[in-house]
């Protein structure tokens, strides 16, 4: 269970976080929405550290993120997080982007790790581009090199910031449907999305997030049919 | 009665001394390429990572080392060292004036390769667990080289051109050698293009191999 009570943060004293309180319990898909500098993407790096926080908790199974004695590296084989821009490691190829953490994080044999590489490539679709280096690769498959990268570590949870955001409209269909097959395999997950239409069919819960703040959440049918707050219904009108 | 002059013609000794000068040029540049390129990746990593500070300190010794001619820093190592009470060899004052002086260049070199690499792909690393040694290792090391190759190639040229300047402290490498050589026959220009041929001989294939190690690192 992922538990992020009261956070603040800011970036060279803009504050883009501002209290923010939310649970994902696990299984649990949750869908982060809401306009641009509000805050969803740096909430995403804060629950794994990636950033530091200035003030509240965020935990995960108990464990306190941002903690004195927490050790970080070990916490994040539990998070898998896949970014807009893929980032995947240009000089190794598919395979070995894939393979490098469970060798070198996991300390797996090569041919075990190899093993489970090849499995999660096939798994997003990608087992004939085993050689590849990702820049042979469209921005579509790179961004599923990304998730399988992520997924061999066999995280508790996945961090989605936008990655479809980059793509072009032709290639979000087959990112999607990345998505939508760990959904139904039961990954616990939270997705920060402008795909409204996913996060209607996908998502157990939507967030709505404001100016740094949580402003709304509820179940999609709730949410986007009869959304309580101005500001959601502002949002929404501008969106669908 | 017949006067001998004090010139001589060139013989195949002078070659075979060429041979030697650019042997031991060759030995000057092997070790300070090693010892300055080591310094400076650590020099360098510690400017890219460390405080400010620590980067601030080191920053006066590369600016220093590099803003200095290098044959004022022959002789004043050379005569520091003895002031102190450990005079050295020519060569191991050479090879510690150049490796310092290498690694000052180095240094800005991996600067500059660490810096080549996004933050992004950096994050991603550490996200799936690295840690910051492992980051480095992994993704850093192998991308930073790519983006510098070219560049440390240059200073290892560079390196071999400016052993020549050791001569000041005594020392004789290639050019020396051939300078005693011009001395005694009067015959500098097929002397100077002996040794310039010399020296072409050890840069060129370094250059040619960088241009084929960097096709094959090519990402």
């Amino acid at each position: 269970m992922i538990q992020i009570r009261d956070v603040y943060k800011s970036f060279h004293r803009v504050e883009v976080l501002r209290g923010v309180s939310m649970d994902v319990r696990g299984g649990e898909a949750v869908v982060v929405i809401g306009p641009s500098g509000s805050g969803k993407s740096t909430l995403l790096q804060c629950i794994n550290g990636l950033e530091p926080i200035d003030a509240g908790t965020i935990r995960i199974d108990d464990v306190e993120v941002h903690g004195r004695g927490t050790n970080l590296n070990r916490l994040r084989r539990k998070i898998g997080i896949v970014f807009q821009q893929y980032n995947t490691f240009p000089h190794l190829t598919a395979l070995e982007n894939v393979s490098l953490a469970p060798r070198i994080v996991l300390k797996l044999p090569r041919g075990e790790a190899e093993a489970k590489a090849e499995e999660q490539l096939r798994r997003v679709g990608l087992a004939d581009k085993l050689n590849e280096r990702p820049g042979r690769l469209s921005g579509g498959q790179q961004q599923r090199l990304a998730i399988a990268r992520a997924l061999a570590m066999q995280p508790d949870y996945m961090l989605f910031d936008e990655i479809t955001s980059a793509l072009d409209p032709e290639l979000v269909g087959e990112v999607l449907d990345t998505l939508r097959m760990l959904r139904r395999d039961g990954m616990t997950m939270i997705c920060v999305t402008h795909e409204m239409r996913f996060a209607r069919e996908a998502a157990d819960r939507i967030v709505f997030m404001d100016e740094g703040r949580v402003c709304e959440e509820g179940p999609p049918a709730e949410f986007f049919t009869q959304p309580r707050e101005a500001r959601t219904r502002q949002f929404l009108r501008q969106v669908t | 009665m017949e006067t001998s002059s004090v010139f001589t013609s060139l013989s195949l000794q002078d070659l075979w001394f060429l041979v030697e000068g650019a042997s031991r040029t060759l030995n000057l540049t092997f070790w300070s390429c090693i010892f300055g390129t080591l310094l400076g990746i650590a020099v360098g990593t510690a400017r890219a990572t460390w405080p400010a500070a620590v980067s601030a300190i080191f920053g006066v010794y590369v600016d220093v080392v590099r803003s200095v001619p290098l044959l004022i820093q022959f002789i004043l190592i050379n005569a520091a060292l003895a002031v102190v009470g450990h005079p050295q060899s020519p060569v191991t004052v050479g090879i510690l004036v150049l490796s310092l002086y290498m690694a000052a260049f180095v240094s800005e070199v991996v600067r500059g390769g660490i810096a080549a690499v996004p933050l992004l792909t950096r994050r991603a690393a550490r996200s799936l667990g690295l840690s910051w040694f492992q980051d480095m290792r992994y993704i850093v090391l192998p991308l930073g080289t790519r983006a510098v190759l070219p560049a440390w190639i240059g200073l290892v040229i560079g390196l071999v051109k400016d052993t020549s300047l050791i001569a000041v402290i005594g020392y004789i490498e290639l050019l020396r050698a051939g300078q005693i050589i011009i001395t005694r026959t009067q015959e500098p220009m097929l002397v100077l293009s002996g040794v310039g041929l010399f020296y072409f001989l050890i840069c060129f294939p370094v250059s040619r191999y960088s241009m084929r190690l960097e096709a094959k690192l090519a990402l």
